[in-house]
């Protein structure tokens, strides 16, 4: 199983023997040593491997990942798994602003905190964040979930669309055509399911989330909405 | 008057300030409450290409024979960073414009026509379709903020990479494609409900300054393992210090769009009164690339109202590397026809004012998703229509630098230039015709 110290050899060479990989590669599980913040590690993979990064990362981190497992075992700097297709990112400490933004697919999950526009334009990613996320989180969120076990910051949600968000703790305000929504059996199972993906099945009760999701109001420019922006 | 029963009236007298446009808008606004969105770029009268001429050769520096003696047109443009710069034989290149905005079929004529011609197309926001990847053999993939349809694999497949900071129509700006173009399968491509309004955010969702914009680049380098050209587009409005951080920053090209750039979809006071004159944006960045020890190294294309190979000739002996053409694009391919007249009287305008690209009912089928009106326009004789258009601007501008002595197109310099107005002299840094006089440079 490689392992792979960034303070002996470059970002590119990582990267590069990461894209390289052969489809039936046995390589399957990378360690990567040192990281020291450095931007875009493990960015662009495409094959199921899992990447261990030994501390922390800077920006992009697992930036448009697919099919690979990344575990971020320290904080994540600013746009961690930006534009992710499809696989499973861990961040095990803090993550940074734009966590998970514009990702069309797979699973980001950050045990610690998320900064600001967490899930900003996310099109399809479920993000689950055990602490609290930043304000304007889920801007223009398109589709998917951000599940939060914590608090969220102001303006939640503003100008969505059809992501939908699950909040446990307390929102300080909600965004322009942010709404919360009635939590039907249909999304109790779709956040057991994002629970469960995040190893919190059976310790996390989905019936302290509150949901919300797009009032739809603006889904049609007109003038009397334009207060709303 | 009485007095006088038969002396002549005062003829009637419009404004010049309230032009019968002017009281229209105000009208229109009266009645409806909001701003007027259309397509296309700045309509009003601005300092352009025109205002310029060239200075041809006579006893001190003679000309290239017209039929005989190479010009040179091709154009490397990546040639910094990237593994596999690109190779265009002509200098015209085709401006980003999207599926959505545009028709499938129209997007096919561009591809196309750029093919035949050996020059680039390149995608919009809403992504990469693969009718256009299959018909261009050499495409840019903008990368939005929108980030619409953004995805590695065609990030890998496209041939270069435009970061889109901002566009001329609307510096500062994000855009908006009605609902009436949003269908099943733009709508599908973007991620979104189908039939909603769709917004455009005007920032990047995860970068704000240059510094980012840095870290940004070298993301996109590595997911594209350091073999694509990365551009980096913006609106002109300051373009000295926008084309010094884009090169800061990392990009192998910058592409300068000045506020005659069109645009699908956008208010009319943001595209007639944001951002300055193509011809004005020209020297400032040169310089900053000059002043970075840059320039060449950096390729530069600039966009916004270029219409013939003298416009060409003249963005190039700026000291531009590269030009791009969208509104003159969809002019070749039967934008604005009068062959359509009585359609577009029906709907409210004229052939040659057609605007209303937003709204999805181009007579023309090109800025629609109507399946019976996009099926109007052939892709492969629109496509012919295009190279023809881009073989003339080319051979135009070959025409031009021939007679100011050039063996190659970028052998044009500013000294091949003179102004015919005041305002020219000063945006283009060229002296007013007929004298040694730069304003704000040299004395008269």
């Amino acid at each position: 199983m490689p392992t792979f110290d960034l303070r002996l050899a470059p970002l590119r060479a990582l990267n590069g023997a990461l894209h390289a990989l052969a489809p039936e590669t046995d390589q399957t599980h990378w360690t990567v040593l040192n990281p020291d913040g450095r931007h875009a590690i493990a960015c662009g993979l495409d094959a199921p491997v899992s990447v261990e990064i030994e501390g922390n990362a800077g920006y992009y981190c697992a930036g448009m990942n697919k099919r690979a497992s990344i575990l971020v075992a320290g904080n994540a700097g600013v746009g961690v798994a930006e534009n992710m297709m499809s696989g499973f990112v861990r961040v095990r400490g803090d993550a940074s602003q734009s966590a998970g933004a514009t990702a069309h697919g797979g699973t980001l999950v950050i045990d610690g905190n998320a900064g600001a526009r967490c899930g900003i334009s996310m099109k399809g990613v479920d993000i689950l964040v055990k602490g609290s996320v930043g304000h304007m989180s889920a801007f223009m969120a398109q589709a998917g979930t951000l599940t939060v076990l914590g608090d969220a910051g102001e303006a939640l949600g503003d100008s969505l669309y059809e992501a939908r968000l699950y909040v446990r703790g307390r929102v300080t305000s909600l965004g322009a055509d942010c709404v919360e929504k009635e939590m039907r059996d249909v999304h109790r199972a779709e956040l057991h399911a994002r629970l469960q993906a995040a190893g919190l099945a059976g310790e996390v009760d989905p019936g302290e989330f509150r949901r919300f999701g797009s009032a739809r109001t603006l889904y049609h420019f007109h003038v009397d909405n334009a207060g709303a922006y | 008057m009485a007095e006088h029963p038969e002396a002549p009236r005062t003829s009637p007298r419009l404004s010049a300030t309230f032009t019968p446009e002017v009281m229209s808008e105000i009208r229109r606004a009266a009645a409806t409450g909001i701003y007027d969105i259309r397509g296309a770029g700045a309509k009003r009268s601005l300092p352009h290409f025109d205002d310029l001429l060239f200075l041809g050769a006579s006893i001190s520096r003679y000309p290239l024979e017209g039929y005989r003696e190479r010009c040179g047109t091709e154009v490397v443009l990546g040639t910094r960073f990237a593994a596999k710069p690109i190779h265009l034989k002509t200098p015209v290149t085709i401006a980003g414009m999207s599926f959505g905005s545009l028709s499938a079929n129209a997007k096919e004529a561009l591809g196309r026509g750029a093919t035949l011609a050996g020059t680039s197309t390149t995608t919009g926001d809403g992504g990469m379709t693969p009718e256009e990847r299959g018909h261009s053999k050499t495409l840019v993939y903008q990368y939005l903020p929108s980030r619409y349809g953004m995805n590695p694999d065609d990030l890998r497949k496209a041939d270069a990479i435009e970061v889109v900071i901002g566009q001329g129509a609307k510096p500062g700006g994000g855009g908006m494609l009605l609902g009436q173009k949003i269908t099943e399968r733009v709508a599908g491509m973007r991620c979104l409900p189908p039939g909603i309004d769709q917004r455009s955010a005007c920032r990047h969702p995860d970068w704000t300054g240059p510094d980012d914009l840095a870290i940004k680049i070298e993301e996109l380098r590595e997911i594209t393992d350091w073999q694509k050209p990365i551009y980096v587009k913006v609106g002109a409005s300051r373009p000295y210090y926008d084309t010094a951080l884009a090169a800061k920053a990392g990009a192998d090209v910058v592409v300068l769009d000045g506020m005659q750039g069109g645009t699908a979809a956008t208010q009319d006071v943001f595209i007639e009164h944001v951002g300055i004159p193509t011809l004005a944006a020209i020297r400032p960045a040169v310089q900053a690339l000059q002043d970075l020890g840059l320039h060449r190294a950096v390729q530069l294309v600039v966009s916004g109202g270029i219409r013939s190979g003298a416009d060409v000739a003249k963005v190039l002996a700026l000291g531009a590397d590269a030009v791009a053409i969208g509104t003159a694009a969809l002019i070749a391919l039967g934008d604005n026809d009068p062959r359509w007249q009585s359609e577009y009287e029906a709907l409210g305008t004229t052939a040659g004012a057609y605007d209303d690209w937003h709204e999805g009912k181009d007579p023309a089928g090109i800025t629609t998703q109507d399946p019976v009106l996009a099926a109007r326009l052939d892709p492969e004789l629109a496509g012919r229509r295009l190279a023809n258009f881009l073989a003339v601007m080319t051979l135009e501008a070959q025409t031009i630098a021939r007679a100011c002595g050039k063996s190659h197109l970028h052998n044009l310099e500013p000294e091949d230039l003179a102004a015919l107005t005041i305002e020219a002299a000063a945006m283009a840094g060229v002296p007013l015709a007929g004298t040694g006089w730069i304003p704000g440079k040299t004395g008269l």
